[in-house]
């Protein structure tokens, strides 16, 4: 009794969160400028637990936004830039209108802008936070400085891209930190570890874009703006942190070694030093000019136990590290005119190889074809005229899957006009019962230190012992098939045996099996559990058993799709060995 | 006074000019009291007339005189004048509102002075003001202050903007601690998926699609895919063209971060062994019938029903192929054929082991048999319980006929015929052996069970109402109670008080049998819909435990008289024996494990086990199923 009476909708959650249209009047902008300053701010409609009644009553589709980041929105500063700007927009149509050319030209002047570092910093509080965020900043900023300079953008925001992608690119060649590296179909995918940091980045072909018309420009170009002010800055870091000048600049030997003769044939000024940067070829100045970088040992702390394993771990991790860093170190590339450069000489600088190619193809080539020092030569064309006997000439993938493997592999299957071994996505970690493809464990085994097994021998012998290595993966892959798979495997040929054995029995017979061996004790117990399990599995309750089943059936798929891949390739060998077979008999 | 110009020609008034009144525009009242009213021009005075003219005067003027309408009254000079014709017509034209001047063309062509065209000479000769030669002073003041802010250095030239921005160390004074600004839900997007095999330049040959594969990949939909792209192999490098959804996919990737709910996903992290129940292990839960010993051949259709004997050395059973077998329980052995007039619904034994007795019903006739199996002595003191019968003195009006059987019948074992008024579905014992009862299921009358006494040959209907079709009955094994299962609920009456005890509600659709605990504290009921309803009669009308075991529904459930077991046996063709232990400790709830899925019978026109009955002393469970034969498990 007494007391008002409570309305519907005016506490709870109904009020925690706003639609988009409301917030949007709240803070009074057009949808766009709302979906910028979103953009900006990271602000994301969230989902609530009970739509409806957030909804009020309604099931409309809605999207929702938490009421307290919207209240956050009101007073950000940007705002009112953006009230600024629409107002600067509607004085200048009306000067264009008025052909009032002094009054165009004077607000074209003082164009409002507003900058985007407190939206940063409030944003990343610390940097590694920053760093963790980069990987979309990074895909982002490659793509759109590969954008013809016409058209979808402005000049200055791919200028920008180009610049801060060429200072990453420098600054992972300095600090030698990529990690792996992998050719798919869409782009190059490249990792690296910064301050610990796994960031992954993916890297179009250098191809021009035909672009889609079902794309917001204006959506990316937003982003790309926050994502050019954070890469900025994040660069300025990495680079203090390597002792860098920033912007980077070329080291003053390397300077005078580029120094080419017609350089202002090549580009204009403002431009080749950017392209010499971009050739990757060369090192960068230093702030205090140190002789080499001392290496970071590991402190050795006296430890017991489990740490002190630990700790054994992490010094191999370090050393394998450490070995993968200088992974080309001594080696000399040169990059014909057909391959990729741009990431080619990425890839080869960080692992500390010497790379040059032709003084045609880009800037800052330090040596030629003809040099005698060279020991590979990267080729990907069915055939060379003139081939130096001193030097290896491989296909670019050798490279690609050298950094995977962090060896470098047998030249051998990427020699000029060889059929290439499948390239392999190095980010694929097989858990227990996930299909292994034959060519990781080859690897696996390489990467051991076992023998690869000798092949350009006779062909038979070679056929032989791919059965037999088949015969070996396949129980390889048996082994590793689930305990769960087997079991229940086990428990479907039990029943058939049941049933079988249900069907047969007359009276008066002994079973087969009471007059027990030791195997059939054996399987006699594992029937026996078989059953205890499924009787308990009767007994649960319909919650969990919702639950068991989603999991078995989770399971199950994955052993399905593992056994489908196992089919397709034992089918694709067969028939491949067949074929040469009948190559063979056709020769003879 | 209005002032009316005379026309210079008109001579007759020239006179009167000469007698204007030279006093001016005053009131004329101030010349009441004197003779005159004013001076002429010649400064003579003007004297009023000797007589005034009175209203008789006025009166006679306006009737002789033909002018009167034009004269008008001077009050200057008190003389009336005579309005000539031009001026007549003046008047008339000012009161129509016209021009006074006759002549005046109001109409005239307008000529514009200032025209759209530009004319070469300026429409003013005004000469140009003395200050457009003189340099401004106002303008001069503001330049000089110009002047003199840019000599103080106050104004700078404009400086090209700087359009690159400028990066610094942001994060110079970074806070470990700081919390992001908002947000306490805050959750940071999850990075891209990272690409597996598939889509490698040059994936190994497994990875490819097959030709189907790809079939279906192109007709599914975008969101239906499992692999937003087709995975291709290219000899080398220089092979590899552009993707042609890179852009999309960035931009994609850009509307997932900032229109994409996020939520945090507690992902189970189960393992499946933990969910499983941990259960005593059956083998502790000995004994229980676990393998198939026996099966008795002989029916050469369905087996309805079976029942063993009280002393579980005979086993009756009823088939749709019109007969009652009775075979040897150990052996196998059939003892005994009947030939009955129609396919057998439902057989018991009588479970008081001093009678052999076995009720048989099917159509509308109940049979009481006396298989003349195990002692004589049991068997000669049936008969003469039968034929001690005395029939009472006044007859009472039953719905059922009871008839003696005699002769031919009487040697194959007949002993007593009840023929009901419908057909019959079910029979039923009590515990002492002497009441019957008979099930005939009809959904629109209240004859639907009937309670029989076998010793006094009486036949009682104990209910007045129709409460629903009566699937099953039942009497409790120790108390006067008696359990009547509709569609869907089971009623228990207490026959003595004659009144509804408890009504259970089983949560099933159908119910198809029911059994009860011998202690009498639990009952199951099975159903159609496949599942098997435990109830606890001291606890609540709902069930205590629902078990859904069986695939397809259940036919028969029991109970085992002395071990804690009961089974139940539906059209998926297994039998079910749980281990169902009731503690007299009525705080223990009952423990409830099933032990054994005993396989065996075929399926046959998609029906399995018709009915499952225990052995009265040993933990063996009978079966009877559709593919005609009955199986022992021991």
């Amino acid at each position: 009794m007494g007391g008002l009476q409570k309305k519907k909708y005016e506490r709870g959650s109904a009020t925690n969160y706003i639609t988009r249209n409301k917030a949007r009047k709240k803070l009074q902008l057009s949808l766009a400028d709302f979906r910028r300053l979103c953009i900006l701010k990271g602000i994301y409609p969230h989902e609530p637990k009970h739509k409806k009644k957030v909804n009020k009553g309604s099931t409309a589709p809605r999207t929702f936004y938490l009421f307290k980041d919207i209240r956050f929105l009101l007073h950000e500063p940007i705002v009112r830039k953006f009230r600024e700007y629409k107002v600067f927009v509607r004085k200048l149509r009306k000067a264009y209108g008025k052909a009032e050319w002094t009054g165009v030209e004077r607000l074209r002047d003082n164009k409002p802008g507003y900058k985007l570092d407190h939206i940063i910093k409030e944003r990343y509080p610390t940097f590694i936070d920053a760093l963790r965020d980069i990987d979309d900043a990074l895909s982002m900023c490659f793509l759109f400085s590969t954008f013809a300079r016409t058209g979808k953008c402005h000049v200055q925001t791919i200028t920008l891209c180009r610049r801060l992608t060429v200072e990453w690119m420098n600054y992972v060649v300095t600090s030698r930190s990529l990690r792996k590296v992998f050719l798919s179909i869409k782009g190059i995918y490249y990792q690296a570890e910064v301050l610990g940091q796994l960031i992954t980045w993916l890297v179009p072909y250098q191809f021009a874009h035909d672009h889609p018309t079902d794309v917001d420009y204006r959506v990316m170009a937003t982003f790309t703006e926050m994502y050019t002010t954070l890469f900025g800055f994040i660069n300025f870091r990495l680079y203090q942190t390597l002792n860098l000048v920033y912007p980077p600049k070329l080291d003053s030997k390397a300077e005078s070694e580029l120094k080419a003769e017609h350089e202002e044939d090549y580009a204009m000024d403002s431009e080749s030093y950017l392209e010499k940067l971009s050739a990757l070829s060369a090192s960068l100045a230093r702030v205090v000019a140190t002789a080499e970088e001392e290496e970071n040992q590991l402190d050795l702390f006296p430890t017991e136990g489990e740490d002190q394993e630990n700790m054994q771990a992490r010094e191999k991790e370090q050393k394998e590290q450490e070995a993968q860093k200088r992974l080309f170190e001594g080696l000399k590339f040169f990059l014909n005119r057909e391959v990729p450069r741009e990431s080619l000489a990425f890839i080869l600088r960080c692992f500390g190889a010497e790379v040059s190619w032709d003084k045609s193809l880009c800037i800052g080539g330090t040596y030629e074809v003809t040099d005698e020092t060279i020991t590979h030569q990267i080729v990907d064309r069915p055939d060379m005229d003139k081939q130096y006997i001193n030097r290896y000439y491989i296909q670019p993938q050798w490279v690609f899957d050298s950094v995977n493997a962090q060896m470098r592999l047998p030249v051998e299957d990427y020699f000029l006009g060889t059929t290439l071994p499948p390239h392999l996505s190095p980010f694929v970690e097989e858990k227990d019962g996930d299909y292994v493809p034959p060519e990781k464990l080859k690897l696996m085994a390489l990467q051991r230190g076992e023998k690869p097994v000798q092949e350009e021998e006779d062909e038979e012998e070679e056929d032989e012992e791919e059965e037999e290595e088949d015969d070996e993966e396949e129980d390889d892959v048996d082994d590793e098939e689930l305990t769960e798979e087997k079991n229940l495997k086990k428990m479907e040929g039990t029943r058939a045996q049941g049933k079988t054995l249900a069907v047969k029995v007359t009276p008066g017979k002994v079973k087969p099996w009471e007059t027990g061996s030791v195997g059939n004790k054996v399987r006699l117990e594992q029937e026996e559990k078989a059953e205890e399990k499924r009787l308990a599995i009767m007994m649960m309750k319909k919650k969990e058993k919702y639950l068991y089943d989603k999991i078995m059936f989770g399971k199950k798929r994955t052993t399905r799709e593992v056994n489908k891949l196992t089919a397709k390739r034992k089918a694709h060998e067969d028939a491949s060995k067949s074929q040469k077979k009948q190559k063979k008999a056709k020769k003879q | 006074p209005l002032f009316i110009p005379l026309a210079q020609s008109d001579m007759k008034d020239y006179k009167h000019l000469d007698i204007r009144n030279t006093v001016g525009n005053v009131p004329m009242e101030w010349y009441q009291d004197y003779p005159h009213i004013g001076y002429n021009l010649d400064g003579k005075k003007i004297f009023k007339p000797i007589r005034n003219k009175d209203e008789l005067d006025e009166f006679l003027d306006k009737m002789e005189n033909p002018d009167y309408w034009r004269t008008v009254h001077d009050k200057t000079t008190a003389s009336d004048i005579r309005l000539t014709d031009e001026q007549v017509d003046l008047v008339h034209r000012l009161q129509k509102g016209q021009f006074g001047d006759v002549n005046f063309n109001e109409y005239e062509p307008s000529v514009d002075f200032f025209t759209n065209e530009v004319m070469i000479h300026p429409v003013t000769n005004r000469p140009q003001d003395k200050r457009s030669f003189i340099p401004s002073l106002i303008e001069k003041e503001k330049v000089s202050k110009l002047v003199h802010a840019i000599k103080m250095g106050w104004i700078k030239p404009r400086k090209p903007k700087e359009t690159t921005p400028q990066y610094y160390d942001l994060w110079a004074k970074e806070d470990p601690n700081a919390i992001l600004g908002r947000h306490k839900m805050h959750v940071p997007a999850p990075k891209m998926r990272l690409p597996g095999h598939e889509e490698s330049y040059n994936p190994p040959p497994e990875y490819l699609l097959t030709e189907e594969e790809r079939l279906v990949w192109e007709q599914q939909d975008a969101e239906d895919r499992k692999l937003p792209f087709l995975p291709q192999k290219h000899s080398c490098l220089r092979a590899v063209p552009a993707f042609s959804r890179f852009i999309h996919e960035r931009f994609e990737r850009c509307l997932d971060l900032y229109l994409c709910p996020r939520q945090r996903k507690m992902r189970v992290n189960v393992n499946p062994e933990d969910l499983i129940p941990k259960l005593p292990k059956p083998k502790d839960l000995q004994p229980f019938p676990t393998t198939m010993s026996l099966v008795y051949r002989g029916h050469t259709s369905l087996v309805r029903s079976i029942s063993a004997s009280p002393t579980g050395q005979w086993l009756v059973s009823g088939s749709d192929d019109f007969t009652v077998r009775f075979w040897e329980v150990n052996t196998g052995r059939c003892m005994k054929t009947l030939e009955v007039g129609g396919a057998v619904k439902s057989v018991a034994w009588n479970p008081n082991p001093a009678v052999c007795l076995v009720a048989v019903c099917f159509e509308r006739t109940v049979l009481l048999l006396n298989p003349s199996l195990g002692d004589r002595l049991v068997v000669s003191s049936t008969d003469q319980l039968i034929t001690a019968y005395e029939p009472p003195e006044e007859d009472k009006e039953q719905a059922v006929t009871w008839a003696l059987s005699e002769g031919l019948e009487h040697n194959m074992g007949h002993r007593l015929t009840l023929t009901h008024p419908k057909a019959v579905k079910q029979v039923v014992w009590h515990g002492k052996g002497d009441y019957l009862s008979s099930v005939m299921p009809d959904n629109s009358s209240n004859l639907q069970v009937l309670i029989h006494q076998v010793s006094k040959r009486r036949t009682q209907n104990p209910f007045r109402k129709n409460k629903g079709l009566v699937q099953c009955v039942s009497f409790h094994p120790l108390r006067p109670y008696f359990f009547v299962a509709t569609q869907r609920y089971v009623r228990v009456y207490n026959l003595i008080k004659q009144e509804l005890t408890k009504k259970l509600m089983t949560n099933c659709k159908w119910i198809s049998s029911m059994a009860i605990h011998p202690g009498g504290d639990n009952l199951i009921c099975g159903s159609y819909d496949c599942r098997l309803a435990w109830f606890d009669l001291d606890l609540s009308t709902k069930p205590y435990k629902m078990l859904r075991h069986h695939k397809k529904a259940l036919r028969g459930v029991a109970y085992h008289r002395n071990y804690p077991l009961f089974a139940s046996g539906a059209d998926d063709g297994s039998v079910i024996v749980c281990h169902g232990m009731v503690y007299n400790d009525l705080l223990q709830n009952p423990l409830i494990v099933p032990v054994k899925v005993l396989k065996g019978h075929q399926i046959t026109h998609d029906l399995g086990v018709l009915d499952v009955t225990f052995h009265p002393t040993q933990p063996w469970v009978f079966s009877s199923g559709a593919d005609t034969t009955i199986r022992l498990f021991t």
